[in-house]
């Protein structure tokens, strides 16, 4: 059964028109990320799901039930905050047993329930601490251990790591998707950071001005992006969009790119793009997608001569940045592939894992 | 000893000896108030004045409180007591709905406080006619009214700035957690605000309690505060400066007693006013 059920909902702020229409259902025990730039509207539709937020039109069923006009408190959802939201005057203990304690949870049922949430989160020792004593990690710590102390049916992230450093991120991303596993609860969880987003959720949905661009599992976004704009976001470095158009090239078709040079594409990724020949296409290819041609080519790569303009190492790799066509493109290298600028270089793209989109609609072509 | 640390302790001297000398400057005037109501008629009048009375005479106490004289300071009690928990409260859930739902549009909470500008003499009069239609002259509930209404708009205003100063945060997840709108007033909001209440209060409660002319216009024998009381000490022949000067004590202690209760809030709170405000 579904555990939120969330249909034709719309939001307004006065005359902006935040949440335009969303339809969504969450499976009962699934991670789902909802993700997207700010302003998309992702924290509105999480706000609304909690009641913190009327919703405009539409119906927001959570177990089944329609919880519109109820009050947070009835929702039987608990949430984490992007700012902690802990209180200052009470002891960490406290901080998290206030949501028992507001609901006339037995006294003694509550000391048991703290103490195990505490331990979970390695934060045991803390306890007897005020909030001020504690550092961004610990502190985002108790806070999700305040909500996950109580026994929801959903559970609400509101950009809960965005104010940790990046180290303490990596951390607790690792250790909010141990806690899903651990408990097996609904959790929803918002944010802006793509990486966040794919390397937590069961299902990412991806929001844009309000509505959902596109929903699915984060490999099936990732590899099988809908429109530009997703295969935009998803990524880092970026997919490189560069303009060109489809042209036949003896038996099969190919992207001319506006320097002249071209692009082959492998036989079987043609089939539905016979009657786009001779009009533009933007060809979107990942920087991973992009190497140095070695001797013995494989079918569906691609040849390109480049000059390196700028590289960017990180270590392992090395993100070379060069003219592809006429658009400023990054291929991602290994570290040694090149080691100077202004360098010329073989490069070879593979054209089985690009995608091709309509410039007209910015939909990707099947 | 070396010349550096010799001159650090002759300015440590001259800076101990500076604050005595100002602390002194400012007590004497209190020193001398109280002074004055623990003499006799002969020591008042002294010269080359007597510096201490030669010993602590209470009959001039003894008289405020045997003629009734003394009561005037229950009534100031009462009424800045009354108007100040009246004010506190009903200026706390507005400041609330001002601050969190935006009641009545951005300029408001600006309007509200233009009302706390009015020079009390300007509307005194007229506000006296209406008591008199209303019967509240010289009524605890007609001076308390006045004090709270005079008060609120302070209290909206001040607690208002300390309600933003709260995140939101704070509030929407006790709602989460099980709270209701109420609840989070009094258990969330209220512990957060605690300097800030503490300190506005102070300064509600010496309005009330120092106020003179609206209790000079509308209280006459029944509720008649300290201040009015006072006034009946300056006579046209002679001014009775024992009484004036044991009443002033009397009208003095309560103050010091509050504040030296709540200093710890009260920096602090005026403070977090002074910045956010």
């Amino acid at each position: 059964m579904a555990d939120l059920r969330i249909s034709a909902l719309h939001k307004y702020y006065g005359n902006v028109h935040a949440v335009r229409g969303i339809d969504l259902e969450i499976p009962a025990g699934e991670f789902t990320v909802l993700v997207g730039p700010s302003g998309c509207g992702k924290s509105t539709l999480l706000r609304t799901i909690a009641g913190l937020e009327d919703a405009n039109e539409g119906t927001i069923e959570i177990g089944g039930q329609v919880v519109n006009h109820l009050p947070p408190r009835e929702r039987d959802i608990a949430m984490v905050f992007q700012n902690y939201a802990l209180y200052p005057y009470m002891k960490v203990f406290d901080n998290i047993a206030f949501g028992l304690r507001s609901r006339h949870t037995p006294k003694n049922e509550i000391e048991p329930r703290v103490r195990r949430a505490a331990q979970m989160l390695a934060i045991d020792h803390l306890l007897d601490r005020y909030p001020r004593e504690l550092s961004g990690g610990q502190l985002q710590r108790v806070a999700i251990g305040r909500a996950v102390v109580r026994s929801a049916r959903l559970y609400l992230f509101d950009e809960p790591l965005s104010n940790l450093d990046a180290q303490l991120r990596d951390e607790m991303r690792g250790e909010i998707k141990r806690l899903h596993q651990e408990l097996g609860k609904t959790m929803i969880y918002v944010t802006h950071d793509q990486v966040e987003a794919m390397t937590m959720a069961d299902r990412i949905v991806l929001l844009r001005d309000g509505i959902i661009e596109q929903a699915g599992a984060p490999l099936e976004l990732f590899e099988r992006p809908a429109t530009r704009y997703v295969a935009g976001f998803l990524g880092s470095p970026a997919m490189n969009f560069i303009d060109a158009n489809l042209v036949t090239a003896g038996d099969t078709l190919a992207l001319r790119l506006n320097d002249g040079a071209g692009l082959a594409l492998p036989q079987r990724r043609t089939a539905n793009l016979r009657t786009r020949v001779d009009r533009p296409v933007v060809l979107g290819v990942r920087p991973e997608h992009i190497g140095p041609a070695t001797q013995g080519e494989r079918p569906g790569l691609a040849r390109y001569t480049a000059i390196i303009e700028l590289l960017q190492p990180t270590g392992s790799r090395t993100y070379a940045t060069f003219d592809l066509g006429g658009t400023r493109a990054v291929a991602e290298l290994q570290a040694h592939d090149v080691s100077t600028i202004n360098q010329q270089i073989e490069l070879s793209i593979d054209m089985n894992r690009v995608v091709l989109i309509d410039p007209a609609t910015n939909r990707v072509l099947s | 000893m070396t010349p550096l640390a010799g001159r650090h302790r002759v300015r440590l001297c001259l800076r101990l000896v500076a604050a005595v000398a100002l602390t002194l400057i400012f007590m004497f005037p209190i020193y001398w108030l109280y002074m004055i109501s623990f003499k006799t008629a002969s020591e008042i009048y002294a010269f080359p004045p007597k510096w201490y009375p030669s010993s602590f005479n209470f009959d001039t106490y003894r008289v405020l409180f045997r003629d009734g004289d003394a009561a005037t300071v229950g009534n100031s009690l009462i009424v800045a007591f009354c108007s100040t928990a009246l004010a506190m409260f009903l200026g706390f859930i507005c400041a609330y709905s001002l601050a969190r739902f935006s009641t009545g549009g951005k300029h408001l909470a600006n309007w509200i406080i233009s009302q706390r500008m009015i020079p009390p003499i300007a509307v005194v009069f007229p506000i006296f006619l209406l008591y008199v239609w209303f019967g509240l002259v010289d009524t605890y509930v007609g001076v308390i009214l006045l004090y709270t209404a005079f008060n609120l708009p302070y209290v909206i205003w001040m607690m208002r700035s300390y309600i933003l100063d709260v995140p939101r945060a704070l509030e929407e997840s006790a709602l989460v957690d099980g709270y209701t709108r109420w609840q989070v007033l009094w258990k969330v909001l209220l512990p957060m605000c605690r300097a800030g209440l503490a300190a506005t209060t102070i300064f509600t409660f010496v309005f009330a309690w120092n106020d003179f002319i609206f209790a000079l216009v509308l209280t006459r024998t029944e509720v008649a505060t300290y201040t009015v009381q006072i006034t009946h000490y300056f006579g046209g022949q002679s001014n009775f400066w024992a009484k004036i000067s044991a009443m002033s004590v009397l009208g003095t202690l309560p103050i010091f007693v509050v504040t030296a209760f709540m200093q710890r809030y009260f920096v602090r709170g005026i403070s977090l006013g002074a910045v956010k405000g």
